[in-house]
């Protein structure tokens, strides 16, 4: 990167009173991620944040997959809001990149027809006689930990350096089409360079890879994953990413999507599989990273806890990079303490 | 005789402002900068007819020679209104007032500022350049690319700024098509071995022999035509530029590594036209200045004593604009 203009774009970000929203699938591939972003919240930044258990799907994928017609998604957005004005909040922050993008777009339509406001006020009340206001600030999760960046760095055990080069660590980071593409002025930095991600990595001591596919998609795509017989397509775009940032010798990949982070990840296993080919020099692949699990792992947070072993990729060998502190016996501890199955090795992808 | 101000000393000022002189008017020349035609100072060769930019210079500059013109340089002339008898006052930057009975707007273009067109690049990677620095590179004969090695490949892209919903200009630049024909054919000719592609939408080559130069540039120099825009620019490892198109024709997308692309800049309207047209009341679209008509009046504004000329009132190559300068000094000699 020779001159940067991108952190040039800024948005409002509100400062405390947030009504979280879950995604429907980060629970299950990252499942101490929404758990992270909740405790670096409520006990780092002494932040007030509602997390509601009678929150549902916002139908981001149906929609995009042309299975839910606006008009549903509309009206569960509806009941989203209506949640959130019950319990007295003003700010909303919805956990998914999709969900950030619906809630974008059904605003959007709103403020340009308001027919269609009075509609889904009308369908919901219908529905379930709920009333709703629409969020006065609605920012994707990662905004939030991007705007209190400078706060958590005093807290941090640890620093995105290399303890053997002392050098920072080289990281690519990759932005949910959903973020910017839609809506360029709603997120930091716009769509062709996003900063939200760029920021945390150099706050916290690493440097930012600016490879030639940086925008490409993961291969997410909804359509192109969905549909079994196109996923020769996913696979395909996030081939083209690895094959690009592999000169640069990435130590790892953050994001801020829940797709993203599945299919840079599990695709790994899979190209490996296929081809016998890792993007690494090790042979272990490049670790992927949510920024709650970044965050958290520098905060010193138990990467047990943060869920790490349940990524495709294993991040031990970033542990070491770094000097976090991990008890390999414990990986595969349940809640309970008693040790689980360890999962099978995959044949290609190597694992300590 | 009646006194003239006119305000830019552009080709389009001092070819009226020595009209005028010649015909023994006293004329005030009213330039920004510390030098006179300082958008054509850097350029090498002009179309149609390659002639060196130097020798365009020292001609127009030999016109300010007559007596009957004083030029007032690093003069910014911001303020412009009519006061009855007195006729047109000019305020400058530093509070000086200048009268006269006849005005002649000439505050030009602007360069289209490449930094808003960011998925291209412009200031992230040292290898996309704008069209009047490639100019420089090839009047001073440094082609280079960011590692200042002699580039193996060269790709142009039209319509940056023009043509161009996202930056709100819908308008033509009109003279960035023969200009990259003209650059592509000027590196052939410097680096033979090099490639040299053109993105274009289409080709607009309105004037004369800009159709036989595109020609010329085919099948004398092997300059290559991609119809399709290009959508993103990336720097490589190696410090090179990737970038990313459809190829129209073909209906395929496309990828390609160049060392250099040249961002084939338009124009905008000048600081200064925008806020001289303004105090004066004769705002046209995208901020030029607007004449009372294309046709038959389009020297004049409809305010008594306030005339225009050049790329102050549109897009205008270096011909369009003298031959404009000229026009609107005949204006005021007819009166």
């Amino acid at each position: 990167m020779e001159k940067r203009f991108w952190n040039e774009y800024q948005k409002e970000i509100a400062d405390d009173h947030f009504f979280y929203e879950r995604s429907c699938i980060r629970q299950t591939f990252f499942p101490g991620s929404e758990a992270a972003f909740l405790r670096i919240l409520r006990n780092e930044l002494g932040k007030d944040i509602c997390d509601n258990p009678h929150q549902h799907t916002c139908t981001g994928i149906g929609y995009h997959s042309d299975v839910v017609p606006f008009e549903t998604t509309m009206t569960v957005v509806a009941r989203l809001f209506s949640l959130m004005t019950e319990c007295g909040y003003e700010n909303y922050v919805p956990s998914c990149v999709t969900s950030f993008g619906v809630f974008s777009e059904v605003i959007e339509k709103w403020e340009n027809n308001p027919k269609l406001l009075e509609q889904a006020r009308q369908y919901l009340w219908e529905a379930t006689k709920r009333e709703f206001n629409i969020p006065k600030n609605i920012v994707h999760p990662s905004d939030v930990i991007y705007k209190f960046r400078f706060d958590l760095k005093p807290k941090m055990k640890y620093q995105l350096v290399n303890r053997f080069t002392g050098k920072p660590l080289r990281v690519v980071e990759h932005i949910g089409c959903h973020y910017a593409k839609i809506f360029p002025e709603r997120g930091i930095g716009k769509a062709e360079f996003p900063y939200v991600l760029a920021g945390m990595i150099e706050a916290w001591g690493g440097e930012v890879i600016d490879y030639p596919e940086r925008r490409h998609c993961c291969g997410f795509g909804f359509r192109q994953y969905l549909v079994q017989e196109n996923r020769g397509y996913s696979i395909a775009n996030t081939k083209k990413k690895f094959q690009s940032m592999e000169p640069y010798e990435p130590d790892f990949i953050l994001t801020n999507c829940p797709g993203c982070n599945m299919f840079l990840d599990k695709w790994q296993y899979t190209i490996a599989e296929m081809e016998h080919k890792t993007y690494d020099k090790e042979g272990y692949g490049i670790p992927v990273l949510t920024y709650e699990e970044l965050a958290g792992l520098l905060l010193g947070y138990d990467p047990w806890k943060l869920g790490f072993q349940l990524h495709q990729v294993q991040s031990e060998p970033l542990f070491n990079k770094i000097g976090i502190a991990y008890n390999p016996d414990e990986k595969y501890k349940g809640i309970s303490g008693r040790l689980l199955p360890r999962p099978a090795r995959p044949e290609c992808l190597r694992q300590d | 005789m009646k006194t003239v101000s006119i305000i830019g000393a552009g080709p389009a000022g001092i070819e009226a402002a020595y009209v005028l002189a010649k015909q023994g008017v006293a004329v005030s020349l009213f330039e920004k900068s510390s030098s006179p035609l300082k958008n054509i100072a850097d350029k090498a060769f002009l179309f149609p007819n390659f002639a060196a930019a130097t020798d365009i210079v020292e001609q127009m500059n030999r016109k300010l020679l007559n007596a009957n013109i004083t030029q007032h340089l690093d003069t910014d002339i911001v303020g412009l209104v009519h006061e009855g008898e007195q006729g047109w006052k000019l305020t400058d930057n530093r509070g000086n007032s200048y009268y006269s009975d006849n005005v002649v707007l000439a505050t030009g273009y602007t360069p289209f500022d490449a930094h808003r067109k960011e998925e291209l690049g412009y200031g992230i990677y040292n290898g996309v350049v704008t069209s009047l620095e490639m100019e420089k590179m090839i009047r001073y004969n440094q082609i280079v690319n960011s590692m200042g090695e002699k580039p193996k490949r060269v790709v142009f892209l039209q319509c940056v700024g023009s043509r161009d919903e996202k930056s709100g200009n819908h308008y033509c630049s009109k003279v960035c098509c023969v200009t990259a024909v003209k650059q592509a054919i000027e590196i052939k000719k410097q680096l033979p071995d090099a490639e040299a592609y053109i993105f274009y939408m289409d080709l607009r080559m309105w004037g004369q022999h800009f159709e036989e130069m595109y020609r010329q540039s085919q099948q004398d120099y092997g300059v290559r035509y991609v119809r399709g825009r290009i959508s993103e620019a990336s720097g490589t490892f190696d410090g090179r530029v990737q970038i990313k198109a459809e190829d129209t024709l073909m209906g395929l997308p496309l990828k390609m590594t160049t060392d250099l692309l040249v961002l084939m800049v338009g124009m905008e309207a000048s600081e200064g036209t925008r806020c001289l047209a303004k105090a004066a009341g004769i705002c046209g679209e995208y901020g030029f200045a607007q004449s009372t008509d294309p046709h038959l009046g389009d020297n004049l504004t409809g305010q008594q004593g306030l005339y225009v000329c050049g790329a102050c009132k549109r897009p205008m190559s270096i011909n369009d604009v003298v031959n404009d300068g000229r026009a609107a000094a005949f204006a005021i000699l007819e009166g």
